[in-house]
């Protein structure tokens, strides 16, 4: 048996929701740096226009977000700052994570895809974002890091909710 | 007979003491948004589309425009056409797809089926029906009352009796000449559709698209990025003028530090985008002249075409169309606009720029959605707060781009159409 497969069968579907569940945790309580030090260097955090094809590139079709790693933790920054205005006073997230799957195996990484629900509350109105994530995850020290995080929107659009001035 | 019907303007203006006030009711009076969708919304171009969305015959775009659903199709013979989407039988939708490629168009109600250009082909049980039944002319979808295209933009007019749309756009055509003249082969909608929406008044969406002013508190974080990004910006500082284009129309014209895809360079760029950005400037040169060129390179535009349309040409160009769902939702969408013959990096940096700043995930734009909400909020205090300021820059012989010169033009127009008389 070569050691790929080896590997594969040492992650389990739990260590992935450990590690999803913990980002979410991250997230909801607004602790936007720590979560930050869950990607990679080279890391990249999509949100693409819910009329694309699941595998579009934002070098040639227009997203709502597409972050390298560096304007990952401008936005990041961005979000600490009560400048920010949309998101100061912060609002209020839940990001509810389910029915992960590890999809397959690209060498060490791993694909896994996840369906969320997310609620934002904010001056007494409640938005809910939900689809699917898609993630490449580097498996090392009994953790992982993110890769990439590619996150499908299942609604036509943002309407109602206006924005992800949150981190999804 | 509300309290608006009584009155005759919404605007509250003195020249001499530099007065220019508007009502906060326009903002959230359900008889103001009535007669808005009667005399403007039906008596307007509205912007319906973009020629390069439909490249080829049999493709289409359904839309929301003006209230209406609308067919917009490219027919056999390659021409476009802007149908009411709705089947002359019995009223269902025709078409239930965003967008696609087809060879006609099916009800699914009773089959009854439609050529691109909404002829009625045929129907289940002809032998039912009159002999000349389908030579009818009300037997097919029905087209748009107006429809006419200036630069590959397409727009259509629910009012038969209305102005060309060439006399409409008036001014505005130079200004969209020198956008769509970055493009040598034509301009084109890049994939991807942005569509949000904002809990405030569409007309508050108009003044933040013109607006020059707003830009060092409410993008304090963009700006603060582009200090942060290294060599993301180049060393020109803002600077530019505003112009009244008639008929609600306006412009704002300006220098920016940010980066242009057609072409002012920044040093993140490097050389690979130095030599690019040299070769369409160089470009420019050659088809238009230094004047002209650098005009096209340099100068940020944020044109506004009345009622509700926004084509900004600044870090990247979009296109932008808004309407009111309430007098305080609205719905938006927005498109990337650029030159078809772009390179491939050219494309990645002008949509990176884009995301940058602008859409509903960008650095800025989350913010002006805050802005707009938090307006409709304080609007609730109307009754006793009654009026809202934009008197920056009055009585100045040439306006700059942070006056509110620009919102004035809007509204006068705009009151014009609500009251039938000049402000």
């Amino acid at each position: 048996m070569s050691d790929g497969v080896t590997a594969m069968h040492a992650i389990a579907r739990t260590d992935v929701e450990d590690f999803l569940f913990a980002e979410a945790e991250l997230l909801d309580e607004w602790r936007l740096p720590e979560w930050l030090e869950l990607f990679t260097d080279d890391a990249i955090y999509y949100v693409p226009a819910t009329d694309l094809a699941v595998d579009a590139s934002p070098d040639n079709n227009l997203f709502y977000v597409a972050d390298d790693r560096f304007r990952l933790s401008e936005r990041v920054k961005r979000l600490m700052k009560r400048t920010a205005h949309a998101e100061f006073p912060h609002s209020r997230t839940r990001h509810l994570v389910s029915n992960v799957r590890i999809r397959k195996h690209i060498g060490d990484d791993i694909e896994v895809s996840s369906a969320f629900i997310t609620y934002r509350t904010k001056d007494g109105v409640t938005d809910t974002y939900f689809g699917s994530n898609r993630y490449r995850l580097v498996p090392g020290n009994g953790t992982f890091r993110i890769k990439e995080k590619r996150c499908l929107l299942d609604s036509e659009g943002l309407r109602a909710q206006g924005r992800v001035s949150i981190i999804l | 007979m509300n309290a608006f019907q009584r009155m005759n303007t919404a605007l509250m203006i003195d020249e001499g003491k530099k007065i220019f006030k508007v009502s906060r009711r326009a903002f959230v009076d359900p008889d103001i948004l009535e007669a808005e969708r009667a005399q403007i919304f039906d008596k307007c171009w509205l912007y319906l589309g973009h020629s390069s969305e439909l490249a080829k015959p049999g493709d289409f775009v359904t839309r929301s425009v003006g209230g209406r659903n609308i067919l917009f199709a490219r027919d056999g013979k390659g021409n476009l056409k802007a149908m009411l989407n709705t089947c002359p039988h019995r009223g269902a939708q025709v078409c239930r797809e965003k967008h696609g490629s087809a060879k006609s168009f099916q009800c699914f109600y009773h089959g009854w089926v439609f050529g691109l250009d909404g002829t009625l082909r045929s129907q289940p049980g002809e032998s039912s029906y009159a002999a000349d039944f389908k030579e009818r002319s009300t037997s097919n979808m029905q087209q748009v009352a107006r429809f006419e295209s200036y630069r590959d933009l397409n727009f259509i007019c629910f009012d038969k009796g209305v102005e060309s749309l060439s006399d409409y756009l008036g001014p505005v055509k130079e200004y969209l000449d020198v956008i769509c003249d970055q493009a040598e082969m034509g301009m084109t909608i890049v994939g991807g559709t942005q569509e949000y929406s904002m809990r405030a008044n569409w007309k508050l969406l108009t003044e933040n698209s013109i607006d020059g002013y707003h830009a060092l508190t409410t993008h304090a974080t963009y700006l603060d990025y582009l200090k942060s990004a290294s060599g993301a910006l180049a060393q020109v500082a803002f600077e530019g003028s505003a112009r009244d284009l008639g008929k609600g129309h306006a412009v704002l014209e300006y220098k920016a530090p940010w980066g242009r895809p057609v072409a002012q360079w920044i040093p993140s760029w490097g050389e690979e985008g130095k030599h690019e950005l040299t070769r369409l400037y160089d470009g420019l040169v050659k088809r238009f002249g230094k004047e002209r060129a650098d005009r096209i390179a340099t100068f940020n535009r944020n044109l506004f075409i009345f009622p509700n349309l926004v084509i900004n040409d600044i870090m990247a160009v979009t296109v932008r169309t808004y309407y009111p769902a309430a007098p305080d939702f609205m719905n938006i969408s927005a498109w990337a606009l650029a030159p078809k013959e772009e390179t491939e990096w050219a494309r990645k940096y002008r949509l990176f720029n884009f995301l940058e700043f602008l859409g509903p995930g960008g650095f800025a734009t989350p913010d002006d959605v805050e802005a707009l909400e938090q307006c409709q909020r304080g609007f609730r205090n109307s009754a006793e707060a009654q009026w809202n300021d934009i008197s920056k820059g009055m009585g100045k012989e040439n306006p700059s781009y942070d006056d509110e010169l620009q919102m004035r033009a809007f509204w006068s127009n705009w009151n014009e159409h609500i009251f039938r008389v000049p402000a």
